[in-house]
């Protein structure tokens, strides 16, 4: 069965994956919802930005994180200007490169929700008094809620994906940055190829399932629905 | 008449078909790409052969050469793949040989950083040691039995970082993530290029198990015999010696 580094690697990518969606989801949320509603011209520049991760090769995002995270980067020099350290070879850096890796496929479908919404159900809120935060809580999001759905299932699925950006700053230190993909990777290379089927095999399954439960319960919740 | 000028367009076709030299494809072991280039460019000036060169990690081109990728030759970064593909039937009989032998050196872009013994890996101020991955990389599996002959492997653990070849380890030292590493000399030194600054210790080669980067051909043809030749020829030796490897 699963030997004791790959069970590792498992749980580190779901708690990657999983970390990465609430970032995203609390991140994306104000930012789709800005995109969505504003008649600011900029807003294709932000819009074309959130897009670009879909763009770039993975390696290529990684490398040019791997030179922002280090002590002659922005962001490793904002780092040890606070105190901390360089980000990378740590979880918290791959968690960094996840956000930034998976932004688009949080952030486009609560854009395209909360524009499907509209104006309208938001207009006739105001009309019965509530105020601003009322009306995006109580009428904005639980209307976009099928998109808040796909967002952290893409969110979610495309950071368990993720092989590029793990591998150009992770180091494949066990139990603290080496994913589920990369342990495949490397099974591959060295040749164990009955490892490597196992673990995707068993990603593939328990992805599909994990699929299956999210749309099967969404429908359900759909169809009860009024 | 029209016909007949078209037969003697066919014929000169073929004519030169037979005359321009054949194409092969090579696929190369990562860390001996440039090299490979330098060494292409004068074989096919010499032999007017044409050079294809495949660049990726010796594992993933193993595994393509067994699922048929249309290499003709492969150059290895070890020695155990090139025998593997020997013994399955993959590689013509017989035409596997050492090419290059690597060398490991310990550096920093820092300079004063590493001594000319490598005492600094038995200190405590770095945070991160990068080497290629053991499990993929022979200069990876090098640098752990260096690590392991001086009794560091154990305790370095939480401060490795694996690079998935050793290009990679190069990398996270020259982005300063990683504040040292073993890499290939190759890497730190080249014809084509200013040798990369900093402080280094090479490592003494006992320490290691030597890293015998093999090639094999795997189609018996003229052009793929003329290329194994001239990787084994003296001018292509002095040239993969001018990158920083020794040769056998």
């Amino acid at each position: 069965m699963l030997t004791e580094t790959d069970l590792a690697a498992l749980w580190i990518t779901l708690k990657l994956a999983g970390l990465t969606t609430l970032i995203l989801i609390l991140l994306g949320t104000p930012l789709a919802w800005w995109l969505a509603r504003t008649r600011f011209r900029g807003k294709v520049v932000v819009e074309a930005v959130v897009a670009l991760p879909l763009v770039l090769p993975p390696t290529v995002l990684g490398f040019y994180l791997l030179l922002a995270l280090g002590p002659n980067g922005p962001i490793g020099r904002l780092m040890e200007a606070l105190g901390g350290h360089a980000l990378a070879f740590t979880f918290a850096g791959l968690v960094v490169g996840s956000v930034l890796y998976s932004l688009p496929f949080v952030v486009q479908p609560l854009q395209d929700a909360f524009s499907t919404v509209g104006r309208r159900p938001l207009e006739v809120a105001a009309t019965l008094r509530a105020s601003p935060l009322d009306r995006f809580l109580t009428v904005a999001v639980p209307l976009a809620r099928p998109g808040f759905l796909t967002a952290a299932v893409l969110g979610f699925a495309h950071t368990v994906g993720e092989f590029g950006v793990v591998l150009m700053i992770g180091g494949s230190i066990p139990g603290e940055t080496r994913v589920l993909s990369i342990a495949i990777y490397e099974h591959v290379e060295a040749l164990e190829y009955g490892r490597a089927h196992m673990l995707a095999g068993g990603l593939l399954v328990l992805s599909f399932l994990m699929l299956l439960a999210v749309y099967g319960w969404n429908r359900r919740f759909r169809l009860v629905r009024p | 008449m029209l016909i007949r000028r078209c037969w003697i367009a066919v014929a000169l076709l073929l004519v030169c078909e037979l005359a321009v030299a054949d194409e092969i494809r090579v696929a190369v072991a990562s860390n001996f790409a440039t090299t490979s280039e330098a060494i292409a460019q004068r074989f096919e000036e010499t032999s007017g052969h044409q050079v294809t060169l495949v660049f990726g990690s010796t594992g993933k081109h193993y595994a393509q050469i067994r699922n048929g990728a249309p290499f003709e030759a492969f150059l290895a970064a070890d020695e155990r793949h090139p025998e593997m593909l020997e013994s399955d039937g993959s590689a013509v009989p017989g035409s596997r040989f050492t090419y290059a032998i690597g060398r490991l050196v310990l550096w920093s872009p820092e300079a004063g950083y590493v001594d000319a013994e490598g005492l600094v890996l038995e200190g405590s101020d770095f945070r991160h040691l990068a080497i290629a991955n053991p499990k993929l990389a022979p200069y990876g599996r090098a640098a752990q039995e260096v690590l392991r002959s001086r009794g560091l492997w154990e305790g370095l653990q939480r401060r490795l970082v694996r690079g998935e070849n050793i290009s990679q380890a190069f990398q996270f030292v020259k982005s300063g993530n990683a504040e040292l590493g073993f890499v290939a000399l190759s890497q730190v030194t080249s014809p084509e290029r200013q040798p990369e600054t900093g402080s280094r210790w090479p490592v003494p080669e006992g320490l290691h198990t030597p890293i015998r980067q093999q090639a094999v051909l795997l189609e018996d043809s003229a052009a793929t015999r003329a290329f194994g030749e001239f990787v084994r020829s003296e001018e292509a030796r002095s040239i993969i010696r001018s990158f920083g490897y020794r040769t056998p």
